[in-house]
């Protein structure tokens, strides 16, 4: 594999990486002991692929033993970030403990939120009841009859109170979607109001109707019409003050990746910082490709040549800081021809990638031509050997297996992608009639974060940085940042600005032309 | 007097005798512009918006290169008739009448005008 990576190369600078996965290759294999791996021509391979034991494809210990059979799809663990295996178990261990701490004090305080929200929901809920039964239950002999008049008022606030509990239902009644650091100013402001305004209802309830024992039961159940119609309307403030106020774009966004600046656009309303960042976060796993540590390993290698490359002895033991800056411009000055190297390297890995695509193509497409689907009316003609999805998958799969694996190795996103993703992949594009290009299309390019396996997101657990507070509004000039633990995206606020538009009438029988003549006559 | 003497130095007067060909009276040169034609399309004027009669060919070794006539040149009168408010075949005509052997024309020139303000300046 690896030799046929060096004939294809022509630069010899490339020989730097085809060190490196040799020493990669030889570590898995020796770690796996696989006897067959020891021999590394290509017909030896596809076997290998072609005999797997049903049992591991389908049982819960897939990756044992999958890194069993073939280390060419076990190879996960092998260097990604860090340069030794030191590093790599150290961020384990420092994401594994963050998990730890943060979910469980942010739990408890999402849980209390909501109690006090349910609670408060369902005390204002039962107060207009309470309201019209209480005068029943406590001095029904003194009270007034009140006919129709009341019957009316008592269908009315029937309804008013279910297209209220239908209301809250559809507006407040939803899975939160994320834990945020500060409370949420509005919906903290609304619980605040509607504790206030039941609370000064029931005092006023408590203190003229229930002491005085009042006995116009009329007003009493207007009084309580009158509680039901506010809540209406402190609903429709919700409901303005959540959701529509935020809908209209004010700003435009851009968000900008720093491990390798893909940078996106999004246009918000007027939101507070964190619900921004809760936006930009929906929005990053959709459309930002994935993060892959395996395509930063080039600049960080030519980063490291660049501080190799000039040493500073310090004889003298002093003066510092004129030194850095002579050390800068000395290293400047210095030729260099590390562009050169970079120009050829990257023109050749077009170039592979090219080839290597080419071959998959036409790989991928004469496998599925080894498939045909049965009609139903063929399916009781032809009784032998007729296979459901997996199986024709699993069928097919060992044609394409290789061409696909070098690609992938190619393109560096081998550990995004497993056997046992593929044929599932596979096994659904056969059973929704897809071509070979649309069976592709998931490895040629590398896709957004959502479409990948939940454990190598790389990018679970967000801190918010900023300057400002967190709960204040967007404005222009902000810059705040989204951190991960291996990367981070900075986000930067801009107005949208004021927009001038004035308005041109033209007559419609105002279009006319004339020709344009440059003649020239001999005399 | 030098007043006098710039103005005529502007323009030159030039006499050109037709030459007989067969049944035509031909100059030897080719005119351009007028007031019905696109006057930026002029590559001889100096001011695009001059939609004068220019000169924009002569005919090696006929009547008019023979009388100095040049390319360029901006034909201002054609026998006493003015030619720099008419349309192309409006000059085309004053300049091919059939009775006429002789045209005598006014032309100004460029290179005459920059001479000209070269000596004044120096």
């Amino acid at each position: 594999m690896s030799a046929a990576m060096d004939t294809e190369s022509t630069y010899s600078g490339y020989s730097h990486y085809s060190g490196h996965s040799k020493k990669a290759h030889r570590q898995g294999r020796d770690r796996h002991k696989s006897p067959r791996s020891k021999d590394g021509s290509r017909s030896e391979k596809s076997v290998t692929i072609q005999t797997p034991p049903a049992e591991p494809l389908l049982g819960n210990d897939a990756s044992r033993a999958e890194e069993g059979q073939d280390d060419n799809w076990g190879e996960t663990t092998t260097a990604i970030t860090g340069t030794s295996e030191h590093s790599i178990s150290q961020e384990d261990i420092a994401r594994i403990s963050k998990d730890l701490e943060d979910s469980v004090g942010l739990d408890c305080r999402r849980y209390l939120g909501l109690t006090v929200a349910a609670v408060l929901g369902l005390l204002v809920f039962l107060t207009p009841i309470a309201f019209i039964l209480l005068p029943q239950i406590l001095w029904r002999d003194d009270l007034e009859p009140c006919g129709t008049v009341c019957e009316g008022l008592f269908i009315s606030v029937a309804f008013k109170l279910l297209i209220l509990l239908i209301g809250t239902w559809a507006l407040f009644f939803r899975q939160p979607k994320a834990d945020i650091p500060r409370v949420f100013v509005f919906r903290a402001l609304l619980l605040v109001l509607i504790f206030l305004f039941v609370f000064s209802y029931w005092l006023f309830y408590g203190v003229r109707i229930l002491d005085s024992k009042d006995t116009n039961y009329q007003g009493i159940v207007q009084y309580a019409v009158s509680l039901v119609d506010a809540l209406l309307f402190i609903h429709y403030l919700a409901i303005v003050l959540l959701e529509l106020r935020q809908l209209q774009p004010m700003f435009t966004v851009k968000v900008v990746r720093s491990t390798d600046g893909e940078s996106r656009y999004y246009s918000l309303g007027y939101l507070s910082i964190q619900r921004a960042a809760l936006v930009v976060l929906e929005n990053y796993y959709r459309d930002f490709t994935v993060y892959n540590p395996a395509l930063l390993t080039a600049s960080k290698s030519r980063a490291a040549k660049h501080m190799a490359g000039l040493k500073v002895y310090n004889v003298d033991g002093n003066n510092a800081s004129g030194q850095s800056r002579a050390m800068i411009a000395a290293a400047a000055r210095r030729r260099d021809s590390s562009h050169n190297e970079l120009y050829y390297e990257e023109a050749d890995h077009e170039r592979r990638v090219k080839k290597r695509r080419a071959r998959l193509v036409v790989a991928v497409e004469e496998a599925f031509t080894h498939i045909k689907r049965l009609q139903t009316e063929e399916q009781q003609k032809a009784p032998g050997e007729m296979m459901d999805p997996r199986e024709a998958a699993q069928a097919i799969f060992p044609s394409m297996a290789r061409a696909l694996q070098k690609y992938l190795r190619t393109t560096r996103q081998q550990q995004y992608h497993s056997m046992e993703s593929i044929l599932q992949h596979l096994s659904f594009c056969i059973t929704n009639n897809m071509t070979p290009k649309a069976f592709l299309e998931r490895y040629l390019n590398p896709g957004p974060t959502l479409q990948y396996d939940r454990d190598r997101w790389f990018s679970k657990q967000w801190t918010l940085v900023s300057e400002e507070a967190v709960t204040s509004g967007l404005q222009d000039g902000i810059v705040f940042v989204l951190k991960c633990l291996d990367f981070s995206l900075v986000v930067n606020v801009k107005k949208i600005p004021f927009i001038k538009l004035s308005e041109e009438f033209i007559d419609p029988k105002s279009h006319k032309f004339v020709l344009r003549l440059q003649s020239e006559t001999s005399v | 007097i030098a007043v006098l003497s710039y103005f005529i130095l502007f323009q030159q007067r030039i006499e050109i005798h037709k030459l007989r060909q067969g049944d035509n009276l031909i100059l030897g040169f080719s005119i351009g512009g007028g007031i019905d034609q696109d006057p930026t399309q002029n590559p001889f004027s100096e001011d695009k918006t001059d939609k004068g009669i220019y000169v924009t060919r002569v005919t090696e070794g006929g009547p008019a290169e023979v009388a100095g006539l040049q390319i360029g040149d901006k034909i201002m009168q054609v026998n006493g008739w003015d030619m720099t408010m008419v349309t192309h075949d409006q000059a085309r005509k004053r300049l091919t009448k059939r009775n006429e052997e002789v045209v005598r024309l006014l032309v100004t020139r460029q290179s005459l005008q920059k001479a000209v303000q070269q000596s004044m300046m120096s």
